[in-house]
């Protein structure tokens, strides 16, 4: 037996995300934000999308240029700060963005990954951000419901992958991208090194294949990856 | 930084004890580790992913990979550790972070802290800060005792949409230590050439004062 070669061109992978598709993208600023697979995307150019990530990036990279493209209808994230043209869209209405605490956005996501409905916190109860979702009781004290996330597609960034799937991550370009990997019906994974089955060890895999779909080898790494001079 | 911030700065330092795991919230927070000796025992955390923080890196020194939550660049120590983002927060809301020190528009006297939105204005989202104030075993704020425009940032009621209730232990000001009690804010310190009355007038809800003289920062 041998497992099976799931690596594809970047172009095939982001063909096959349709209009008004549920993205989730990986990173937490740059580190782990797939930037390759974004820039495919804005040249594909795919509308209405709804994007499940972290934040916004910064003017310039990442996700802002699906923003500022126009692609983007609806934002779902934790914190948008950096990225100036974001607010501004919010604030006119040309955006819709749903504020999420960090952990809780990364455990919704966890929660749909691991094919459950809703996860339940006492989180946020004080906070406007709690306006509007379920609440119960448990043990004689109030908390809320929170949904599962699950996308269409996930967009991953690996440090390596193997070409069933198998996954690891660098550093803190970690943060939600194994999260991510596990809550999407499609999922594309870009990876700075694609190495042929066995190079990576069992045990250093973060990211198991059987929740990859797609692999995408990056032939070059962009100044987008770099160290940002602010 | 002024001295005045700078004082606040290190006094704040001095409320991290040997062996704690703290995660120093963005902006003024961030400069306490300056504070810190090298061999000082103590975990730095950041939601994006590390325990172990070490020292910021130069852009020509740095990993790209390898960020704080405020996105500077950092780097390891030996025994650090990178995790994902549930993780990351597993621990903040398990109760394994023994402090954070976090930034303020406005704490109340009950210690209802607003430090993530101020309508119509800032709307950037709470990031981590949601967690952290709410969930970390204790909470202290670093912040300017009034806004620019002089108005008091320590008030009997938060106007501002709040980030958690109840949440913050002590404040750290440039012109006190001032604690959250179940009477309200008890004044612990004063900053070295500031009066009482100055603090008094600067503090928009009562100030107790604890008998005795009060030590100065």
């Amino acid at each position: 037996m041998r497992l099976p070669d799931k690596t594809c061109t970047i172009e095939d992978a982001i063909a096959r995300i349709p209009e008004g598709a549920t993205v989730m993208v990986g990173g937490f600023g740059v580190p782990g934000t797939p930037f390759t697979l974004i820039r495919e995307l804005v040249r594909q150019g795919q509308r209405n999308l709804t994007l499940i990530k972290n934040d916004a990036n910064e003017r310039g990279m990442g996700i802002d240029h699906l923003i500022a493209n126009g692609q983007v209808a609806r934002l779902i994230t934790t914190h948008i700060g950096l990225n100036p043209r974001a607010i501004e869209m919010l604030n006119a209405g040309h955006l819709a963005v749903e504020f999420n605490a960090q952990g809780i956005l990364a455990e919704r996501v966890r929660a749909g990954g691991a094919g459950l409905k809703a996860i339940v916190t006492d989180i946020g109860l004080a906070t406007e951000l709690a306006d509007g979702k379920p609440r119960i009781e448990i043990a004689g004290k109030p908390a809320l419901v929170e949904t599962a996330l699950r996308a269409d597609v996930a967009l991953i960034h690996a440090h390596r992958a193997d070409v069933f799937g198998n996954l690891d991550y660098v550093a803190t370009a970690r943060n939600f991208n194994p999260l991510m990997a596990m809550a999407a019906d499609m999922v594309i994974a870009e990876a700075e090194a694609v190495m042929p089955l066995g190079d990576l060890a069992a045990d250093e895999v973060h990211t198991p294949g059987p929740f990859v779909d797609h692999v995408v080898g990056l032939t070059e790494i962009s100044e987008e990856y770099a160290v940002v001079r602010r | 930084m002024s001295d005045a911030r700078n004082r606040m700065v290190a006094r704040a330092a001095r409320e991290i004890a040997p062996g704690m795991v703290v995660n120093l919230g963005i902006g003024l927070p961030t400069k306490v580790v300056d504070h810190l000796s090298a061999d000082f025992p103590v975990c730095l955390h950041t939601e994006n992913g590390l325990s172990g923080i070490g020292p910021t890196l130069p852009p020509e020194a740095a990993n790209r990979n390898l960020i704080d939550a405020g996105g500077a660049y950092v780097s390891t120590v030996p025994g650090s550790a990178f995790f994902d983002s549930a993780v990351s927060f597993a621990l903040v809301r398990s109760g394994r972070l023994d402090l954070t020190m976090l930034g303020a528009f406005e704490v109340a006297e009950t210690g209802d802290l607003a430090n993530w939105k101020i309508p119509g204005k800032f709307s950037p989202g709470a990031g981590g800060g949601i967690e952290l104030a709410q969930k970390a075993r204790r909470v202290v704020v670093l912040t300017t005792h009034t806004d620019r425009a002089g108005n008091p940032k320590l008030k009997s009621a938060c106007a501002l949409p709040i980030t958690a209730r109840a949440c913050v232990n002590r404040v750290f000001t440039d012109l006190a230590v001032i604690d959250i009690t179940p009477a309200g804010f008890t004044l612990r310190e004063l900053a070295v050439g500031v009066s009482l009355a100055e603090v008094t007038e600067a503090t928009g809800a009562a100030l107790l004062l604890p008998g005795g003289e009060i030590p100065t920062f």
